[in-house]
């Protein structure tokens, strides 16, 4: 492994083997729904509270990927993973129920790439052989913790985001056929940009998308053209736009996607589009896995985006701090 | 590129706030809840014994009535996303905040979850509410002896 600031690099082809993606009903009409395993009815299903759906959510997404994989619960090494629930309660209260060893992780809406990241480190100094990394949101569990309660009528902007009930976790190996490598990945910087509004996070995590693209690009010597696509998290339809400025001399149009503007087409119910933990980690282990597996992609970027709020630091008047975290995935040719 | 040429692009990217239509919006279903609330006092009236001026309790509790039936099937806060103040400043945007957070807060019991949380958004409209009401019937009381007006 080699480390040019801040930019990993993977030598030992850590693979991702399979992944499974479990989410809640509002996702069923998704862009990406082709790429899910399972689509809840209800989005507390048969739990008592939306947390305890929450952490459901979390162990589903995890069966699937051992399932997926061929493998079984007792050969996994290691779970990584995180949401944006206090004291990771759900996180923590599913891998009570899973028994592996855990490692519980925060970095908002970028906790998918941070656990993906840690995860190949562990595969890389060899200390571990399969990993299971993920990261999972519920909407309805995020919004009372971050909001206001689900009932209650406030009026949305059009800057707002939905976020999304949904759980994607990957299983890590190394050396697997025909699947894609992790070669490269850039832990991002906190970034403030003095954005104050918690309804219009794109904003604020577009700095922080930008700061870890382009010290991923210079730190691996490549252009944006080399990649079939650089994918961020949960930017919403607001925050490309405004990404795609901060990179316009450089013919970024094509390339720069973002996984929250597509997540529910143009459905203006959703204002911006998607946002949460879970929105990054089920795009990036469903449809572009998926992509990455046929061979369509052959090289991509992953930035998943976090905004470092709490409701307490918002309320009393702070900016919102931001983190990126990038993945580089190439698929080689199928042999 | 520098924080101020950032926010110049953040300021351009913004869609721009409908304030004219929202404000339209706000002014109808506003208008039509309070209609409502003039008939249910009417209604108070003609087949009860209140006056124009004891009427407004149960109208006030009818309002909320309805606004936590439209709270429970989950309709006040489709209303709410395209009235916006229309539907929050009315007695039935109050009943509304209490109802949401009862709901929300079930899971934790009945003591410390719905009693403990049912006023934490209200609670601000009570409590300003009860201030400004003392404030202007302190200026009342000041402008009655000094003769200017009378009750």
């Amino acid at each position: 492994m080699v480390n040019t600031f801040g930019t990993l690099q993977f030598t030992a082809k850590t693979c991702i083997a399979n992944t499974g993606i479990v989410v809640g009903p509002v996702e069923k009409d998704s862009t990406f729904a082709d790429s899910f395993d399972e689509v809840l009815s209800l989005e507390t299903e048969k739990n008592e509270t939306n947390e305890q759906a929450h952490s459901h959510l979390i162990e589903k997404a995890c069966y699937w990927a051992v399932k997926n994989g061929h493998t079984e619960i007792d050969k996994i090494d290691v779970l990584i993973g995180g949401d944006l629930i206090n004291q990771l309660s759900p996180t923590n209260f599913a891998a009570r129920t899973l028994a592996m060893p855990f490692l519980g992780v925060f970095s908002a809406c970028a906790s998918s790439m941070e656990s993906t990241i840690l995860a190949c480190l562990l595969l890389e100094s060899g200390n571990a052989k399969t990993v299971l990394a993920g990261a999972s949101s519920h909407h309805q569990a995020v919004e009372r913790q971050f909001r206001y309660p689900l009932e209650y009528g406030a009026q949305k902007p059009k800057t707002a985001q939905w976020t999304v009930t949904g759980a994607g976790f990957a299983l890590l190996e190394k050396d697997v056929k025909n699947a894609p490598v992790v070669t490269h990945a850039t832990i991002g910087r906190v970034v403030d940009s003095q954005q104050k509004n918690p309804l219009h996070m794109g904003a604020a995590m577009a700095s922080a998308a930008r700061d870890t693209i382009e010290r991923h690009l210079k730190n691996t010597n490549s252009k944006m053209a080399d990649y079939d696509v650089i994918m961020t998290g949960d930017l919403g339809k607001i925050g490309l736009s405004i990404l795609k400025e901060m990179f316009q001399d450089e013919n970024s149009g094509v390339v720069l996607q973002d996984a929250g503007a597509q997540f529910y087409g143009n459905d203006t119910f959703f204002n911006a589009g998607a946002s949460g933990a879970g929105c990054s980690a089920v795009v990036f282990f469903g449809q572009i896995y998926n992509q990455l597996k046929k061979g369509v992609f052959k090289r991509v970027l992953l930035v998943a985006t976090g905004a470092l709020l709490s409701p307490l630091t918002f309320q009393q008047g702070e900016t919102i701090p931001c983190i990126a975290h990038a993945i580089e995935c190439r698929m080689e040719k199928r042999g | 590129m520098d924080q101020q040429q950032f926010q110049k692009v953040v300021d351009e990217k913004n869609p721009k706030v409908p304030y004219f239509m929202n404000m339209l919006k706000a002014f109808i279903v506003g208008g039509i809840i309070c209609t409502i609330g003039q008939l249910i006092t009417f209604f108070y009236m003609r087949f009860f014994p209140f006056t124009e001026g004891t009427a407004a309790n149960p109208t006030v509790a009818t309002l909320v009535f309805i606004a936590m039936i439209l709270t429970g099937t989950g309709l006040y806060k489709k209303i709410a996303q395209f009235a916006g103040a229309g539907s929050a400043v009315p007695v039935t945007g109050f009943g509304n905040a209490v109802i949401s957070s009862a709901i929300e807060h079930k899971s934790e019991g009945y003591v410390l979850g719905v009693g403990g949380n049912m006023f934490k958004l209200a609670g601000s409209v009570i409590l300003f509410g009860v201030l400004s009401a003392f404030v202007v019937a302190l200026i009342k009381t000041i402008l009655v002896n000094l003769g200017v007006v009378s009750w």
